[in-house]
């Protein structure tokens, strides 16, 4: 299963595309990519979440850990999504009290 | 209850999930009427109660497989996951902050049972010391007399 994770600069962001799956199997990657961009003092990080195929609970956890990750740096982490089986996982577990949630990184970089 | 109509044996290996997935998915999309907004909700709830599968596997370090199980008829789906775990009481499961005490982001696990709850029609969990079965049923969407989720 792939999962690809494609990091590039925006206006202050760093905006890392995550594609394909994202479930126990691939959310330690994507974990781990998300640490090292904070240990490399990228601490402004847009999550372009439109080409994943599926989430469940284990890449919430990664998000929740990388805004935690974050906030500890005065940093902050927002999120790019607008497929609506995706969204219905941060309703349903109410992280969408949690995170910033926007329609593009158009509009992330704006906020 | 209408014959088994497919039966997988997977590794507790955290790469067999999206096979997991995959046959559900197929199940789903040849044996029932299910919409593709539901199947992804089923796929989401197999995905959670496999992980917890594999994780009970994999803290006791057993060879064991999970065994998933589909069957389906006219009016429903189930599918039925069953490890050899220790159990666990899933009416005692740890309590997290709500979702907006800043003390929740020290929590990254958690979610995943409340998932399941929230997107099958029904869910029951039987557990022991000898293992957990978590039995997830979707109804058609005809049966559900309007029901939109």
């Amino acid at each position: 299963m792939d999962l690809g994770l494609d990091v590039s600069e925006r206006d202050g962001y760093t905006v890392l595309a995550v594609r394909g799956e994202v479930d126990v199997y691939t959310a330690p990657r994507f974990r781990e990519r998300l640490i090292e961009l904070v240990s490399e003092g990228k601490h402004r990080i847009i999550i372009d979440l439109e080409g994943v195929d599926f989430l469940d609970s284990t890449g919430l956890g990664v998000l929740v850990g990388g805004l935690k990750r974050l906030r500890s740096h005065d940093g902050d982490l927002l999120l790019v999504c607008t497929q609506s089986r995706i969204l219905k996982v941060f309703e349903i577990t109410g992280l969408t009290k949690v995170f910033s949630i926007y329609d593009s990184v158009d509009d992330a970089v704006a906020s | 209850m209408t014959e088994r109509a497919v039966q997988l044996e997977i590794p507790a290996g955290a790469e067999y999930v999206a096979l997991a997935r995959l046959v559900v998915s197929a199940m789903a999309a040849g044996e029932t009427q299910l919409s593709d907004d539901r199947v992804d909700d089923l796929k989401i709830a197999v995905s959670e109660a496999c992980t917890n599968a594999i994780e009970a596997h994999d803290a006791l370090d057993t060879e064991e497989r999970v065994v998933v199980g589909c069957w389906a008829d006219e009016t429903y789906l189930e599918v039925r996951i069953e490890d050899r775990g220790t159990g666990f009481d899933v009416s005692n499961l740890p309590e997290h902050p709500p979702v907006t005490d800043p003390e929740r982001l020290k929590f990254e696990r958690g979610l995943g049972i409340p998932l399941i709850r929230a997107l099958v029609d029904e869910v029951e969990f039987s557990s022991s010391d000898d293992g957990t079965a978590v039995r997830l049923v979707m109804r058609h969407d005809d049966e559900l007399d309007g029901d939109t989720r």
